[in-house]
Parts: structure tokens; C-alpha cells; sequence
């Protein structure tokens, strides 16, 4: 351990190729690790299917022919993804805090029920842009708050975010049905209790030539801008010194606090979106069919993507491709709907475990040791 | 439990024979032999990482050793588990308490027996007890709350309990660590006496000359998994014993003490409260003046508020009552007063306390410099590439081992980090300076270097606030001492006035 005496200093001019190599090793293993956890996860699952007397095979021809098979497929695949992709935000942003955050639920369907209920006094005089401009704000903001709420408690009282957040998920939902079923009902829908519809001239339209609304590019764009912000800018540095070492932030005077209810808020402002845009591009008005679940798959893609907001974006269609094929699967092969959900919790459970062997494989050590 | 057989000597015989132990490519012990002979008391000197822990832990039946025999009075034994090592008698000591704290005295000797009673006749046990504390002679109060023992009596009590399960070798793992001078001698000397009487073995691991010229009668010195050298203590000299344990590393000489010309004020704490994490007071009205070019040394056996004390001073404990000054204005421990009134500081355990471990070594160089430019050219901004441009340099001035700048800064050892710290905090104009334990756990050329970087930034006119509980550390650097206990500040004095024994009475409270 004495290693003073011996060269100090950088070696990186005497061998840049070895250093390269050392760096593909060390960043092979947040690919290696997610697919292995992927295989195990489908190993698993197969011996689920087996266990009731269905192919593997067959499971696996129908993920890819009802996610990725055609092109109807892939526009069902992209749909789904879109709000998981924002959702999966809601979950990435305070995960780089070190809070684990699992209500992004109830901020999208708070976000959507903002979105709707600000569109019903604006939707007889204002233009469509402007209309969803301000059901976009209200959306942000409701989900902002929401959330926000979840890192104060945390910060300034000590509550444990992951509880309180899923909690608040029921709050958010009680909210949703005391103002659809009461005084935001639509008197003249006789179905589901629903906000009054915000019109189909207002709705958010279609890519041209595609079924697609222009959510997704509104996500993409949007993961873009949160990992230039947690990577290339000093609040997301702070962020990531808060989230490494609580202790090492505070003794670098900075505010924590501060930071962690801006991350919540950004967080939640992300899944209000995703509400925004169940709102006005899927279902026109606010409803029970806000809550589909799509904040909770999030939170398994923001793992699996180990909260890189790049990398959201391919493993969100990826659990959009297996949402979209659930019907195809329940159709041909006589399957429950909530077999696609066991795949899920399989993968969730999994991928949790192999959280714990980052750094444990030797493998992945560069080959020059340090000490 | 049998006491009857007290009187015949009953200290065991324990040699190793050529340990080895290899993890992966990493030779952590080569080739060491050493034998502790029955009723002798046996230390076991060597630097942090020399293997002291590892040829221990190999004896205890922690690890399997990859070459190597243990023998117990001559005779070969294997040593699987640890439980395996108590049959044969082998008992240790840690250098942290492994007692539970809401249980008395004696019901942690009774839970600690091998085959611990399902239902317990406390009338009987009590009698046993009282029959096995007649033959020892460490008194420790049996029927209070372990909690509410001090630190003394608690390592008492640990090794009472080693004394209980009849372990007849005690391996005492830095076992003084925890307690003042005269805790220290007292358990060690009652110690000897056992050894004296032939009733016990004991191998020590230890780092202090003192306590080895003063108790032990034979040494062995590792270094780099070795044995380099040992024998009887009293032929050898602490300066032999010392170059074998450095080797031939350079070790920087201590920057000497200038002559500050005038004193002024600089960082000055005016009744200082703050609550501990069960929000118990964990410091109390501690007020102290830290002039600029003077070293304020505050020494205290460990947890009697000084970690506290630090975290009030670097924010991450809010204070209770009490203002903190710097040139006579108020400070907070925020960014902005930070940078205002150039106030830096490191401590013990970097990466627990000060560094992030999983980010790179030019990143967490830069937690000081990120918001400013060059690293921050726009407001808002962070920029990759002056932010390695400045890791180098300072790797290169500090003498940084790393493979890279992008190296998450936990894969480097402790020294290297610690002196990545260092580059971080002391780089730039330092007016104020705030430490604790620098060097725990460190090897002895970083110890050295940190201790005259701290000696430099006084001499340079920084007011430093050392807290330390290595007592030699206080008494190498500190112009002034403090001494807190109990979480206040029990004894003041300036260093010229006073001496060791002084500094150890105080440390050891009026109780």
C-alpha cells in the first residue's frame, strides 16, 4: 500500500491502447450485465410457460409479430412507449439523487386531470395551439407540484420518498375520481365518468403518414435535454454528488434540499406530461382510463435503462413492443392478459438482483491495478 | 463453564508455519511464521495493509490460509470456522465493540457462550459469574445496561467475555484504540499480569511503540505480507523496530513550525450546540478561537462529540444553538460563505465523507472548482474538458496514483485518495482549515506528507482546526490543544504548557 516511491502520476501518454481497452472492459459491463439479466429473466419465464404447458417459442414468435412484426405493429409498439418513456423520466431524474421514486402514476393522472379540467373554460373561444399550450403547462405543473411535494417531505421532514410517493399515487387517484364523478362530469357522457371533452379539432394530431401523435417525438426530445442536463450542466453535477454522497454534498455547502425538489418537481413535471398527452392525443378528456398503469411500468424501464435517460427511449419501445403483442398472445394462445404482466415482474425482479454485481466481476477490473 | 482448574497455568502454545494467503492476484500474506509462546504477550506490529488483519483472520478461521499450519501446543490443528478456533481456545478481541448495548454485563457473557441455555436459571448463572469474576482481574459492574458502561469498562467487558469461553489465546486487534492513556495502560497492564501468571497468551495488533515497549515481550514486524523482522523487545530499539516496518519507503520530513508574527482571529465557535442522530445533545457550548497560523489540536477519545462537532463545522449537521464566526462575521456552512471566506477541510474515510465514490477522479478533484470557470464558462454550464485539464495538474503536483482521470475514485487506494482530497481543498488560498483524523488508516509516507501539508498551510498563515483522536498526531502539530469531553470542551491549554499525561487525565473526564 506504501505506493508513493514508485512513479506517480498519469500513464495514459504511455499507453493509450491499453487504456482504451481498459475503458471498452469496464463499459462492456452496463451492456453484458442488462442482457444476461435479460436471458435469465426469459429463461425463467419460460420455464413459467412451461410449467403451463405453452411453447417458449411460440411466446416469443408473438412478442415479435405483435410489437415489431409490421408496421401496424410497430406504430401499437410506439404508442405504448411514449408515455412510458416520460414515466420512466419520472423515475430517472431523482434515481441520479439517489431517490427511488415509484408515484409517477399519480402525477400522470394528475397531470392528465390538470390538462383536461383547464381545457374546459378555454375550449370554446381559444385556438387548438394555444389551448394545448396551456393544457401542457398545466399538466407539467400539476405533476411539478405532485411530486415536488414528495422531495420536500423527503428533505425538510424525513419521510421516505418511495413510500410516500406511492401513497400519494392513491391520493392522486381519489382526486381523479371526486372531481370526474362529481362537479367535471360531462352530463352528456352516460358511460364512464368523464371530464367534458376537449374536441377532436383540439386534439394533438397524427405524424403525417403514421397513426403516431407527436408525443414521441416531444419524449425523445425531452430525454435528450434531461441527460444534457444531468451530464453537461452544474445542477445535474450537483445533483450527481448529492445522489453518490449525501455527506460529500452537504460538506461542499450545497443545497441539498434545494436540489432535491427540483429534481422531484422535473420528475414530476415529465409524467404530468405523459398525462397531457394521454389527455389530448388519446382519450380527449380525463377518466379512469388515465390510470393504466403506465407509471409503474416506468419504473422498470428507468432501471433497466439504469436511469440513462438515452437509454429509456430503446428499452420504453421495448416494453411497449411486449405491451402491444399482450392481446395477440391472450388471443392465440389462450393465455391471460396478465401473463405479459409475469414477464414484467419477472424482468423487474431480475434486473434488481443484478444491480448487486456491478463491480463484483472480475471481468470487468481493468487489467492494471491501481493499488 | 469450569473455574476449578485456575490454578494450574493454563496458557496455550500458538505458532504459524509458513501462512500464506493469496486473493486472486494479490499476495495479502507470504510466507509468515510466527509462534506465540504460552504466557508470553506477543505484538504484532506492521503498517495498515502489511496483513496483520489477514494472518489473524486466518488463525480465527475467517479465511483458509493457501499455504500454511496453525499449530496449538505443537500439535497441528485446521481451523474451518471460527467457532472451530474457540474449541481450541483462540479467542479476539475487535478493535470495535461487538457487545450489545441495551443488555447488561451478564447477560452478554451468558448469550455469548457456544451453547447458550434455552431457558436461563439467572440464580445460578449470577453465582457462576460471581465465581468467575473472583478469578480475574478485570472488575466490571455486572448489572447495568452495557450502553451506560464507558469505554473502558467496555473493553473490560470484551475481554472478560474471551475470558468466559475460556479462550486461553487472545488476539487483540488494536484493542486501546478506543480508550484514554490510562484506560489503555490499566487494561493493558492487568493484561501482563494475566500473561505473567501464565493463565494467557496474547497476541496484539497494534500500531503504538509504546504500548509494545511497555507491555510485550516479543514482536513480530509484517510488512508487505512479510515478516521483516522481530524478536525479544528488549533488544531491540523503537528506532529498529520502526525502519522495520517503513522499509526503505522516504518518508517526508516534517515541515517545521515558523514564527507567526501577531495573532489575529480568524474562525472563532461561540457556544456551539447540536443534538447527535437520536437527537440526545451531542455537543454543548463549545466555544473556541482559532487564530490565523495556529493549529488548534482538539483531542478526545472517539464519540464524545467531536465527529459532531466536525459535521456542525462542514454542514452536515444543523446546529442547534451557538453562531459560528470568521473574521468576526457569521458563517454558515454554504457554498457561497464557503468560497467567501476560503474554508476548506478533509477528513478520516474520504470516500464515506468527502468524495463520491463512484464518480471519477477528475470529477470529484473538481466539487470545488465545477460552478466556476474555466470549468463553467456559462452560466449553468459544465465543461468535460478543462475539468480533466485541472485533474491532471493536480495529479501531477500531488502525486496522484491513478490509471486515469476517468477512474471512479474508489478503485484508487486510501493514500491516493486522500491526497486527491487534498489537491481538491488545499490547491488554492486556504484561510481556514477544518480536519479530522487525516490520517486514519493510512501508510506512513502519506501520513508523513498530510501531516506537513497541514504544517504548510499554517505556516502559510491558515487558521487550522485539527480534531484528532491519534493523541501523537495533537502533540506533533498543534500550537494550542483542546480536549473535549463528553461533548464539551473539558481542558484548554497552549501546547508549550502542557504535556501528555496532562492531555490524558483530561481526556478521561472527571468521572
Amino acid at each position: 500500500m506504501a505506493d508513493t516511491t514508485e512513479t506517480p502520476g498519469i500513464a495514459v501518454q504511455t499507453d493509450l491502447i491499453g487504456n482504451t481497452l481498459d475503458n471498452i472492459r469496464r463499459s462492456s459491463e452496463y451492456i453484458v450485465i442488462p442482457l444476461l439479466a435479460l436471458i435469465v429473466a426469459g429463461a425463467l419465464f419460460s420455464v413459467f410457460l412451461l410449467a403451463l404447458g405453452k411453447s417458449p417459442a411460440d411466446f416469443v414468435a408473438l412478442v415479435w409479430r405483435g410489437g415489431f412484426g409490421t408496421s401496424f405493429s410497430w406504430q401499437n409498439t410506439l404508442v405504448r412507449a411514449t408515455p412510458l418513456i416520460f414515466t420512466a423520466l419520472c423515475v430517472a431524474i431523482p434515481a441520479r439523487l439517489g431517490l427511488v421514486i415509484i408515484g409517477g402514476e399519480g402525477a400522470l393522472v394528475l397531470g392528465g386531470l390538470a390538462a383536461a379540467s383547464i381545457a374546459i373554460p378555454m375550449v370554446d373561444w381559444a385556438p387548438a395551439s394555444l389551448l394545448l399550450g396551456v393544457m401542457a403547462i398545466a399538466g407539467c405543473l400539476a405533476g411539478a407540484l405532485w411530486i415536488g411535494c414528495v422531495g420536500a417531505l423527503r428533505y425538510y421532514r424525513g419521510v421516505n420518498e418511495t413510500i410516500s410517493s406511492l401513497l400519494m399515487f392513491y391520493i392522486a387517484v381519489s382526486i381523479l375520481n371526486f372531481f370526474v364523478e362529481g362537479f367535471l362530469r360531462d352530463p352528456s357522457d352516460p358511460n364512464k365518468p368523464s371530464t367534458k371533452p376537449i374536441g377532436a379539432e383540439n386534439m394533438v394530431g397524427a405524424i403525417p403518414g403514421t397513426d403516431l401523435h407527436w408525443g414521441l417525438p416531444a419524449g425523445v426530445a425531452l430525454c435528450a435535454v434531461l441527460y444534457l442536463l444531468m451530464n453537461r450542466t452544474t445542477f445535474g453535477f450537483a445533483a450527481r454528488v448529492a445522489g453518490g454522497n449525501l455527506r460529500a454534498a452537504q460538506a461542499q455547502g450545497l443545497p441539498v434540499g434545494r436540489l432535491m425538489v427540483i429534481s422531484c418537481a422535473i420528475a414530476g413535471a415529465c409524467a404530468g406530461l405523459a398525462g397531457f398527452f394521454e389527455v389530448a392525443a388519446i382519450h380527449g378528456k380525463a377518466n379512469a382510463s388515465l390510470i393504466a398503469g403506465y407509471g409503474f411500468t416506468g419504473i422498470l424501464v428507468s432501471f433497466l435503462a439504469r436511469h440513462n435517460p438515452l437509454v429509456i427511449i430503446p428499452v420504453a419501445i421495448f416494453l411497449g413492443g411486449i405491451a402491444a403483442s399482450g392481446g395477440l398472445i391472450q388471443r392465440r394462445m389462450d393465455l391471460p392478459d396478465a401473463t405479459v404482466m409475469v414477464l414484467q415482474g419477472l424482468l423487474f425482479l431480475v434486473i434488481l438482483v443484478s444491480e448487486t454485481f456491478y463491480g463484483s466481476l472480475p471481468f470487468f477490473r481493468p487489467k492494471r491495478g491501481t493499488s | 463453564m469450569s473455574v476449578a482448574e485456575a490454578m494450574t497455568p493454563r496458557a496455550i502454545d500458538v505458532e504459524t508455519i509458513g501462512m500464506t494467503k493469496t486473493f486472486g492476484g494479490l499476495t495479502a500474506l507470504d510466507d509468515v511464521s510466527l509462534r506465540v509462546r504460552p504466557g508470553s504477550f506477543h505484538a504484532l506490529l506492521g503498517e495498515n495493509g502489511a496483513g496483520k488483519s489477514t494472518l489473524v483472520k486466518c488463525m480465527m478461521g475467517f479465511y483458509q490460509p493457501t499455504r500454511g499450519q496453525v499449530l496449538v501446543n505443537e500439535m497441528e490443528v485446521s481451523i474451518p470456522t471460527p467457532r472451530a478456533a474457540h474449541a481450541l481456545g483462540i479467542g479476539m478481541v475487535y478493535q470495535h465493540f461487538t457487545l450489545v448495548p441495551s443488555l447488561t454485563a451478564a447477560e452478554n457473557l451468558v448469550i455469548a457462550r457456544a451453547e447458550c441455555p434455552k431457558v436461563i436459571d439467572w440464580g445460578r448463572e449470577r453465582k457462576e459469574l460471581n465465581a468467575f469474576l473472583e478469578t480475574t482481574p478485570f472488575k466490571v459492574p455486572l448489572d447495568m445496561p452495557v450502553s451506560s458502561l464507558s469505554a473502558g469498562e467496555k473493553q473490560k467487558l470484551e475481554i472478560l467475555k474471551q475470558l468466559y469461553l475460556d479462550q486461553r489465546l487472545l488476539i487483540l486487534d488494536e484493542p486501546t484504540s478506543v480508550l484514554t492513556p490510562d484506560e489503555a495502560d490499566e487494561v493493558l497492564g492487568l493484561l501482563r499480569g494475566m500473561t505473567e501468571a501464565r493463565d494467557l497468551s496474547i497476541l496484539m495488533i497494534t500500531h503504538k511503540f509504546r504500548e509494545v515497549t511497555a507491555y510485550a515481550d516479543d514482536v513480530t514486524v509484517l510488512r508487505r505480507g512479510r515478516v521483516v523482522g522481530g524478536g525479544r523487545v528488549a533488544d531491540l530499539s523503537v528506532g529498529d523496530m520502526s525502519r522495520m516496518m517503513i522499509g526503505e519507503t522516504e518518508i517526508r520530513e516534517s515541515a517545521s513550525r515558523t514564527e507567526q508574527k501577531g495573532r489575529t482571529l480568524k474562525l472563532e465557535l461561540a457556544g456551539l450546540f447540536a443534538d447527535d442522530d437520536e437527537e440526545l445533545p451531542a455537543i454543548e457550548a463549545i466555544s473556541l478561537k482559532v487564530h490565523a497560523g495556529e493549529i488548534l489540536g482538539i483531542a478526545g477519545v472517539s464519540g464524545n462529540g467531536q465527529s459532531e462537532l466536525i459535521e456542525v463545522l462542514s454542514g452536515q449537521r444543523p446546529l442547534q444553538d451557538g453562531r459560528i464566526f470568521i473574521d468576526a462575521k457569521p458563517y454558515d456552512p454554504e457554498r457561497q460563505m464557503m468560497d467567501r471566506f476560503k474554508v476548506f477541510g478533509f477528513s478520516e474515510e474520504p470516500l464515506h465523507n468527502v468524495a463520491v465514490p463512484r464518480m471519477s477522479v477528475a470529477e470529484n478533484m473538481a466539487f470545488r472548482s465545477f460552478d466556476k470557470a474555466p470549468i463553467s464558462p456559462v452560466w449553468g454550464w459544465l465543461s468535460p474538458l478543462p475539468m480533466r485539464n485541472r485533474a491532471r495538474e493536480l495529479i501531477a503536483a500531488y502525486r496522484v496514483k491513478t490509471p486515469s482521470t476517468d477512474e471512479p475514485i474508489e478503485n484508487l487506494s486510501g493514500g491516493n485518495v486522500q491526497r486527491a482530497i487534498l489537491a481538491r481543498e488545499l490547491s488554492g488560498d486556504v484561510d481556514v482549515l477544518i480536519v479530522a483524523n487525516p490520517c486514519f488508516g493510512l501508510d506512513f509516507a502519506s501520513v508523513a506528507e498530510i501531516r506537513a501539508q497541514i504544517m504548510d498551510q499554517r505556516n502559510q498563515g491558515a487558521a487550522v482546526l485539527l480534531v484528532s483522536e491519534d493523541l501523537d498526531e495533537i502533540l506533533d502539530l498543534a500550537d494550542t490543544v483542546a480536549v473535549m469531553s463528553e461533548g464539551r470542551v473539558s481542558y484548554q491549554s497552549p501546547m508549550e504548557n502542557t504535556d501528555r499525561a496532562t492531555i490524558g487525565h483530561a481526556m478521561a473526564g472527571h468521572h
